[in-house]
């Protein structure tokens, strides 16, 4: 028989270590021709970091994005990053790359201050071009900036760090905390079909909103949150390193006993939508989240199971063998 | 032992050194340094060495390159031509179809391989079409709107 039933669940994210001491750097440079390096440390998995700083950067800077270039793949000479791990690239290195973007900006308006004879209060940053802000005719172009200070002996490069400081004001007894980086919230409900013949567990629908500061790249968010629910689902039901723990028995060890999801495994209907309360520290609001789409679906999957079937399955994942002697040990209880 | 092996690949005859227990994706790889397709398993679980042999969707790690003689071979670098990507390369990239990108080449060539044969597709053909190919990033929704958009036509001009 086919029974169906609907869970929901919610959780939290810090973006990073959540007592904080995990810094990032961020370092900008104006080449010959006008165009930027960023230079980072943080490892792009497929989330789009290089994507996502070039744009922090672009916008502080007011040049197109494609006059960034970014480069992160020299541990030698790289920068310092804690890593791309708790979603805190773009939280943590976003806002390492708008402190480096300022910097730059200040050392771009005191170099042209200083070419066109102005106090660089006066000037303004916009459209790839610095300007007398009364006399927006009187300026340089960034093409003609990077000429001048590279040719002219000059270095322009700005840099720019940021930490969440560790371990500030916790509250060893509660667990009272200051939130140094930021939290996202989020919620999932799941529609679910049990067969009770199989095991079998399908899900029909995921239905998610993600509280997330500030979408600054709402394409990646999406990827990130179709992405992570196909993971869940595989935690939810497939994906099991020792299927007998503590025994090792059955271990899998290739990719056809090690079952992740594939396409046929896609609900349905994947619906999601993104709320944004910008958060006072992130770049421009945002907060980092990508993890915790990975784990909103499992919770849901299981109180969906138990609302299908009537059996609490407290262990991941819901295999159908798992499912059936749920359900024998219920009839015979 | 070596053999050479000819083939075509992307359109193009080529003669290599092969031995008998080499791969296609062996061949591919170490021999030609053709590296789309990729070795993510070598046993046929994965589908990231996905290949066409003859317009089939074929694994290259199961595949023994002398097997390959005289037949035609593409791979994801044969997709675009005069430096104008592919409609699905298109449409993968505007999707954001491809997250660290392993799966995507054979992602792309099982795709292409249907849409050849089935211009237009339902959603349980791309489906299955793509059921034999990992992603660990979970891109699969983001793949089938692609494929779906490249059905619709929407990327059947060529872009300057
Ligand atoms: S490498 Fe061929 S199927 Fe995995
Ligand atoms: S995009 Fe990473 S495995 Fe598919």
């Amino acid at each position: 028989m086919k029974k169906r039933g609907i869970g929901i669940s919610c959780n939290t994210h810090p973006a990073g270590l959540k007592g904080g001491g995990d810094p990032s750097q961020a370092l900008i440079r104006v080449k010959l021709d006008g165009t930027l390096d960023l230079v980072i440390g943080a490892v792009d998995i497929g989330q789009g970091c290089k994507t996502i700083l070039r744009q922090i950067a672009a916008e502080e800077l007011s040049v197109p994005l494609e006059a960034i270039t970014l480069s992160n793949f020299d541990t030698d000479i790289g920068l310092m990053c804690t890593g791309t791990f708790a979603s805190r690239v773009t939280f943590i290195d976003g806002n390492a790359v708008i402190r480096a973007a300022r910097d730059l900006k200040d050392k771009i308006k005191r170099f042209v201050g200083s070419q066109l004879g102005v106090e660089p209060e006066q000037l303004e940053m916009a459209d790839n071009r610095v300007f007398v802000r009364d006399n927006p005719e009187k300026g340089m172009s960034m093409a003609a900036i990077g000429a001048a200070a590279n040719w002219g002996g000059a270095i322009l490069v700005g840099t720019g760090a940021f930490t969440p400081g560790a371990g500030q004001d916790f509250d060893p007894e509660t667990g009272k905390m200051t939130a140094i980086a930021s939290l996202a919230f989020g919620a999932c409900v799941a529609e679910v079909e049990v067969d009770t013949e199989t095991g079998v567990v399908d899900v029909l629908k995921l239905v998610q909103v993600y509280e997330i500061g500030r979408a600054i790249n709402p394409l990646l968010c999406k990827g990130q949150i179709n992405g992570g629910s196909m993971m869940g689902i595989s935690f939810a039901l497939t994906e099991n390193l020792f299927p007998y723990y503590p025994a090792v028995d059955f271990a899998p060890e290739t990719f056809s006993d090690y079952i992740l999801t594939t396409a046929a495994d896609m609900p349905k209907e994947m619906i999601y939508d993104i709320v944004e309360v910008p958060h006072p520290n992130g770049p421009y609001g945002a907060k980092g989240f990508s993890e915790m789409t990975a784990s909103a679906a499992p919770p849901a999957i299981l109180s969906a199971i138990h609302d299908a079937i009537g059996v609490w399955i407290t262990d991941y994942p819901a295999t159908p063998e798992v499912i059936l002697r749920a359900l024998e040990a219920k009839s015979t209880s | 032992m070596k053999y050479i092996l000819s083939f075509v690949l992307n359109g193009q005859p080529v003669d290599v050194l092969a031995e008998p227990t080499d791969t296609l994706l062996d061949v591919l790889r170490e021999k030609l340094r053709v590296m789309s397709p990729k070795r993510g398993c070598d046993e046929g679980d994965c589908g990231a060495c996905t290949v066409l042999l003859n317009g089939e969707p074929v694994r290259s790690c199961l595949t023994l390159a002398l097997s390959v003689a005289g037949q035609e071979v593409m791979t994801v670098e044969g997709l675009s031509k005069n430096g104008k990507l592919h409609p699905l390369q298109r449409a993968f990239h505007e999707h954001y179809a491809a997250q660290c990108g392993f799966c995507t080449p054979g992602m792309i060539l099982a795709a292409k391989a249907l849409l050849d044969k089935n211009p237009h597709p339902t959603r349980e053909e791309i489906v299955e079409a793509i059921s034999g190919n990992l992603c660990r990033c979970g891109t699969y929704q983001e793949v089938l709107e692609a494929v779906q958009a490249v059905a619709r036509g929407e990327y059947a001009e060529v872009k300057e």
